[in-house]
C-alpha cells in the first residue's frame, strides 16, 4: 500500500470509527451465516445451526477488540483511553502536575509574549491593504528618513517606481471644539496619503489630492476613529462641523476606519490634517524651504513588477538630479527603501537585536524547563518501573506504554501552553492599551494574532515531545522479568553526568538573574531617594505652547509672565516658575557650547555639549535647585541687558576649568552669542537615565530667549496625591480666565518622572520577571533531581533505616548530591552576578556589587529555593518504612 | 479437537496468505481452505481468523472488497496484493528452512551429536 492511500485509509477510519466497527459486525455476521448454512446442510435446523455457529466462532467481543487494536479506527479510542488514564495519574500527584504545568505556562507564556512583540513590530506588515509592498524612503548616506517638502514633491513627481508617493509628518497643536481646548497630536499628510495607502473612509470623506491648492489652502481634518469615539461620542453628525486648530477654523470632513492607526507604529494620531497647512502649526520656519527638513516619512506602494533595488536606483538618480540642481541644500545622496512604521533604520536594528536577544533567552528558558521536566518525568518513570514492568509482562506492547507516557507529557504541555497563552494574551492586551507617556496618543500593535497562537501551540507540542522523550530509553530498557523479580534497579551513578552539569549551569544562571534583579530592585528603591538636583514632590507641571493659541514674538514672554503671576494667586501654591522643558522630560536638547576664545564655531571645535534650559527667575527656587554661588536671574535680565547664564558645577569645571574661574567668565553659543556666567548651581539629573554621568547644563533667562513652548512649575504646600485634581482644576480655571483658547497639559512632576524613568523601570521589571522565572526553573530542576535520586535509592534508604540510621543520615544520603549541586551553582552564579553588576550600572542607579543586603538576599533566596525544592523529596526519604518497602520488593 | 495441533505463534498469518493465494476468498472461505489444505490437522478458533485478516489488510498484504458469496450472501472477499505474494514467498522459504533445521536436529541420533 502506498503511503498516501494508507494515510487516506487511516484518516477515513479516524473520522468514522463507528463505521469500521459496523463493518466488523457485518463481516462476523456473514461468517456465522455461512457456517450456519454449512451446518444446515449437514442436517441441523436453522435456529440450532445459528446457535452452534455463534458458539464455534468464539469470544466475539475479544476478537473485535483485537481487530480494533490492529486497525486504524482505534486511534481515537486509544487516545481517549490514554487521556483518561493520564488524567487519573496526573491528578493522583497534584504537586507534580501543578509544578510542571506552571513551569511550562511561564516558559511558553514568556515565549508567546516575546514572539507577539516581535511579530507585531517586525514580522507583521502595517495594517493597510497590501501592506507587504509598502516601503518608506530613506537617504542612504546617513540613514536619514526626514525630507524637506520640496524634495518630497520632486521625489513624488519624478519617480517611476511607485504607484504614488505619500508623506506624513507628526504635529501638535491646540484643538478647540467649543469645550476646553485640548493639546492634540496629529499627522500632517500629503493630499494623496489616504489614496496611496488604499484607506477607505469610515464616515464622510478623507483628505484628497484636490484639497491641496498651495500653502494653507486646505482647512480640513479627518478624525481618527478612536478620537471620534472618545471626543465626539460617535456623533455621526460631526461631518461638516468647524473646529479651531491653533485658532484657525478647520472643517471635519470625515472619520478614518477603526483599524487604521496611521503609518507609524507606537504612535496613533488623533486626526489628520493637510500638510500644506504646515505654517499654521510651525510658524518659525518656512516649510517650503528646501533646506528645512521636516517631512517625517515618505512612503508608497511599489508598482507591480518593480523590485526595491530598481526603485532605489530610480530614486537615487533623482537624488543626483537634486544635488546638481540645489547643491547648497541637497548633498550627494543615494536612496534606499526601508520598512515603514519604525522611522527607517533609526532605531529598528537596536530594537530588533534586543527582541531577538529576548527571544533567544525565552527559548533557552523553555529548553531548560523541558530539561527539568524531563528529569521529573524520568523520576516518575523510575517510580513506575514496577507498573510498567507488570504491564509489559501482561502483554502490553512497549509502544503502547510509551504512547501512554507521551500522552501524559503532551497533556501537561498543552495545559501549560494553554495557561501560558491565556496569561500572555492578557498581558499583551494590557501592553496594547498601555500608555507610559500619557501625553502621547500611543498604539502598541502587539495584540496577538493567529501566528502567536500557532507558535504557542507548536512550542507546547515540541516541548511536550522533548520532555516526554526523556524516559523513553528507560522504558525501552525495562526488562519486565528482572524488575518484577528484583525490584527497580538501584544502580547508583556516582560519576558526573551531563544532567548534573546542566543543572549546575542552570542554577548558576538563576543565581545570576536573582543577583541582577536584586541589584536592580535596590537601585530602584535608592532612586526614589536620589538627589535629582530638583525636588519633584508636590509639584504640578503645566505644559503650554502659546503658538497654539496664536501668540507670537514679544506677546509670548508677556503672556508667560501673566500665567506665572496668575498661578501664584492660587491658595496653597507656594511658588511658581517657568522652564522650557523640565529636567528628565523626554525631548531635552543638548547644544554645543564653545570657550570664549574659540572663533571658528564649528561643531568639531565645541568645548562640550550642554543641556539648555530657559527659565524664569523663580524657577530655581521653585524646583529647589540649590544655587551654590553667584546670583539668580532677575526680571531685568531681558533683551536689553547683557546675556547671562547660570550653569551647573560640571559645566563650570568642563568648559571654564573650575568653579572659581567660571564665575564671571564667558562662553559662546553656536550662533556666536557671548554669554556671561553669573551663578553656579548643583549638578542634577537631566536625561531620562538616573545612572547618567554628570552632564553640563546651563540655565538661560527666558526673557532673553523667548520660546512659545514651556512648562509652568507649580509647587504646592501640601501632598498632591489626593489634592492633585483640586489643584489642577484651579490651575485650569486660572488659565481659562487668561485665555479660554489656550490648551494645557497637566501632570504632577512625579507622574512625569514615571515616564522619564520608564526605561530603567522596564529594565528592572524584566530583570525581576527573569529572576522569578530562573527561580521557578531551578526549583523544578532541583526538585526533579532530588526526587529522582530519592526514588532511585528508596530501597537503600529503607535498609539504612532498618539498620538504625538517624534521620539526618538518611537525609544526607538522599539529598547530598542535589544540595551539593545547588551550592556549586549558587556560588558560581553569585560571583558571575556580581561581575554582571558592572554592566547593570549603565541602567541601574548606583548599582554596586558590594551591597551586603544584595549579597544576603541572594544567599537567602538560593537557600529558600533549595528548601522548597528538596522539601517533598526529603519528606519522602524520611517517611521510608523499611518493612513496607522490603515486603513490597 | 484433541488430535488437532495448536498453531505456533505467527503461523496463522502465513496460512491465511497461503489460503488466499489460491484465489479470492471470504473469511469463512479462508477457514475452510486452511482446513482443506492442512488436512484438518490444525485447530483454529473461528474468530481468531479475523484479527489476522485485518492485520494483513493493514500491512497492505491483502486487499478486501465486499461481494456476493456462492451462498448468495453478502461477504467480504480477500485477495493477495503484490506485496502479499512477495511476503508469502519469503515466509514460505523461511518456514521451510526452519522446519528442515528443526526436523534435521530432531532426527539426529544422540551419539552423533
Amino acid at each position: 500500500m502506498n503511503p498516501l492511500s494508507w494515510l487516506r485509509l487511516r484518516i477515513s477510519a479516524l473520522l468514522r470509527p463507528s463505521q469500521v466497527s459496523a463493518e466488523v459486525d457485518d463481516e462476523i455476521r456473514s461468517h456465522i451465516q455461512h457456517r450456519a448454512d454449512d451446518l444446515v446442510r449437514s442436517g441441523l435446523d436453522r435456529p440450532q445451526a445459528e446457535r452452534r455457529a455463534r458458539v464455534e466462532f468464539g469470544a466475539r467481543q475479544k476478537y473485535k477488540e483485537e481487530i480494533h487494536e490492529t486497525s486504524a479506527g482505534n486511534f481515537v479510542e486509544v487516545l481517549v483511553k490514554d487521556l483518561r488514564y493520564s488524567l487519573r495519574v496526573l491528578l493522583k500527584s497534584p504537586g507534580f502536575t501543578i509544578a510542571a504545568v506552571l513551569t511550562l505556562a511561564l516558559a511558553i507564556g514568556a515565549n508567546a509574549v516575546v514572539f507577539a512583540v516581535l511579530n507585531g513590530l517586525f514580522l507583521r506588515p502595517l495594517n493597510v491593504p497590501d501592506g507587504q509592498s509598502l516601503y518608506a524612503i530613506q537617504r542612504g548616506n546617513d540613514n536619514y528618513i526626514i525630507q524637506s517638502y520640496p524634495d518630497y514633491l520632486d521625489l513624488r513627481d519624478r519617480n517611476r517606481s511607485f504607484d504614488a508617493l505619500a508623506a506624513y509628518t507628526i504635529l501638535q497643536g491646540g484643538l478647540d471644539t467649543g469645550k476646553d481646548p485640548s493639546h492634540v497630536y496629529f499627522y500632517g499628510v500629503s493630499g494623496n496619503y489616504f489614496n496611496a495607502l488604499g484607506i477607505q473612509p469610515y464616515l464622510g470623506r478623507l483628505i484628497q489630492p484636490s484639497d491641496e491648492r498651495g500653502s494653507n489652502s486646505a482647512p480640513y481634518i479627518v478624525l481618527s476613529y478612536a478620537f471620534w469615539h472618545g471626543q465626539f461620542q460617535d456623533d455621526r453628525a460631526i461631518v461638516g462641523r468647524v473646529v479651531r486648530l491653533n485658532k484657525h477654523p478647520y472643517t471635519i470632513v470625515g472619520v478614518a476606519p477603526p483599524d487604521f492607526h496611521g503609518t507609524l507604529l507606537f504612535f496613533s494620531p488623533d486626526f489628520y490634517a493637510p500638510m500644506v497647512n504646515e505654517q499654521q502649526f510651525f510658524a518659525w520656519a518656512d516649510p517650503n524651504a528646501r533646506g528645512n527638513r521636516w517631512v517625517f516619512e515618505v512612503l508608497g506602494h511599489l508598482k507591480a513588477g518593480v523590485t526595491p533595488t530598481q526603485a532605489a536606483a530610480d530614486l537615487s538618480s533623482i537624488g543626483y538630479y537634486l544635488h546638481q540642481a540645489y547643491p547648497k541644500d541637497d548633498d550627494q545622496s543615494t536612496f534606499s527603501l526601508v520598512r515603514p512604521g519604525l522611522h527607517g533604520n533609526f532605531f529598528a536594528p537596536a530594537m530588533r537585536a534586543f527582541l531577538a536577544g529576548l527571544m533567544v533567552l525565552a527559548g533557552l528558558i523553555l529548553l531548560a524547563a523541558c530539561a527539568n521536566l524531563g528529569t521529573l518525568f524520568a523520576a516518575r518513570a523510575a517510580d513506575r518501573g514496577r507498573e510498567v514492568a507488570l504491564r509489559l509482562a501482561l502483554g502490553s506492547s512497549r509502544t503502547r506504554i510509551l504512547r501512554q507516557l507521551m500522552t501524559e507529557a503532551i497533556l501537561i504541555s498543552l495545559t501549560g501552553g494553554a495557561a501560558g497563552l491565556v496569561g500572555s494574551v492578557m498581558l499583551l492586551h494590557r501592553l496594547s492599551g498601555w500608555r507610559p507617556f500619557p501625553q502621547f496618543p500611543m498604539n502598541i500593535p502587539v495584540s496577538p494574532d493567529t501566528n502567536v497562537y500557532l507558535v504557542a501551540l507548536l512550542l507546547a507540542l515540541v516541548s511536550g515531545f522533548l520532555f516526554g522523550i526523556v524516559p523513553v530509553r528507560q522504558v525501552l530498557k525495562t526488562n519486565p522479568y528482572e524488575i518484577v523479580k528484583a525490584g527497580s534497579n538501584a544502580r547508583l551513578g556516582h560519576r558526573i553526568s551531563v544532567r548534573d552539569v546542566l543543572l549546575v549551569v542552570q542554577i548558576a544562571i538563576c543565581a545570576v538573574l536573582v543577583t541582577a534583579s536584586l541589584v536592580a530592585v535596590r537601585g530602584l528603591a535608592r532612586s526614589t531617594h536620589a538627589n535629582f538636583g530638583f525636588d519633584p514632590q508636590n509639584v504640578m507641571l503645566v505644559y503650554t505652547d502659546l503658538q497654539m493659541a496664536g501668540y507670537s514674538d514679544d506677546k509670548v514672554p508677556a503672556m508667560q509672565r501673566r500665567m506665572i503671576d496668575a498661578m501664584q494667586t492660587i491658595p496653597g501654591v507656594t511658588s511658581v516658575g517657568l522652564v522650557s522643558i523640565p529636567p528628565m522630560q523626554m525631548g531635552w536638547a543638548p547644544s554645543d557650547v564653545f570657550t570664549d576664545s574659540t572663533t571658528d564655531l564649528r561643531p568639531a571645535n565645541a568645548a562640550a555639549t550642554a543641556i539648555e534650559y530657559y527659565i524664569s527667575p523663580e524657577y530655581l527656587g521653585t524646583a529647589r535647585t540649590t544655587l551654590l554661588m553667584g546670583r539668580n536671574f532677575s526680571p531685568h535680565d531681558d533683551l536689553n541687558a547683557p546675556l547671562v547664564a547660570v550653569v551647573n558645577r560640571e559645566f563650570a569645571r568642563k568648559i571654564l576649568g573650575s568653579e572659581a574661574k567660571a564665575m564671571g567668565g564667558h562662553f559662546r553659543m553656536p550662533d556666536g552669542k557671548r554669554i556671561e556666567i553669573v551663578g553656579i548651581v548643583e549638578d542634577g539629573k537631566y536625561t531620562a537615565n538616573l545612572a547618567e554621568d554628570p552632564q553640563p547644563a546651563m540655565f538661560l533667562p527666558f526673557l532673553q530667549h523667548p520660546r512659545s513652548e514651556a512648562s509652568l512649575v507649580v509647587r504646592a504646600n501640601r501632598e498632591l496625591g489626593r489634592e492633585g485634581p483640586e489643584l489642577a482644576s484651579a490651575i485650569r480655571s486660572k488659565l481659562r480666565d487668561l485665555d479660554p483658547g489656550l490648551p494645557a497639559f497637566l501632570q504632577t512632576w512625579n507622574q512625569e518622572m514615571n515616564g522619564a524613568l520608564f526605561a530603567s523601570r522596564m529594565a528592572t521589571m524584566s530583570l525581576g520577571v527573569l529572576g522569578i522565572m530562573g527561580a521557578m526553573l531551578s526549583i523544578t530542576g532541583i526538585f526533579g533531581m532530588a526526587a529522582y535520586s530519592v526514588s532511585k535509592r528508596l530501597r537503600e534508604l529503607g535498609i539504612r533505616v532498618a539498620l538504625g540510621a538517624k534521620r539526618t543520615e538518611v537525609l544526607k544520603a538522599a539529598l547530598s548530591r542535589p544540595v551539593k549541586l545547588l551550592a556549586i551553582g549558587s556560588v558560581t552564579g553569585l560571583l558571575l552576578g556580581l561581575l554582571a553588576t558592572r554592566v547593570l550600572a549603565f541602567i541601574v542607579y548606583q548599582a554596586t556589587p558590594r551591597d551586603p543586603l544584595v549579597l544576603a538576599g541572594v544567599v537567602l533566596a538560593m537557600l529558600l529555593l533549595g528548601l522548597v525544592a528538596t522539601w517533598l523529596p526529603a519528606q519522602r526519604a524520611l517517611s521510608v518504612n523499611p518493612m513496607m518497602l522490603l515486603r513490597e520488593e | 479437537m484433541n488430535d488437532q495441533a495448536q498453531l505456533l505463534p505467527g503461523t496463522l498469518d502465513l496460512l491465511i496468505l497461503r489460503a488466499v493465494s489460491l484465489g479470492p476468498l471470504h473469511g469463512y472461505g479462508v477457514l475452510l481452505r486452511i482446513g482443506q489444505i492442512s488436512g484438518n490437522a490444525l485447530f483454529i478458533e473461528q474468530g481468531a481468523l479475523y484479527p489476522g485478516l485485518f492485520r494483513l489488510v493493514r500491512q497492505g498484504l491483502l486487499k478486501a472488497s465486499w461481494g456476493t458469496s456462492e451462498n448468495n450472501r453478502r461477504a467480504k472477499f480477500y485477495e493477495l496484493t503484490a506485496a502479499g505474494r512477495k511476503r508469502l514467498r519469503e515466509e514460505t522459504a523461511s518456514w521451510n528452512r526452519l522446519a528442515n533445521a528443526i526436523a534435521s536436529a530432531l532426527s539426529q541420533q544422540p551419539e552423533e551429536a
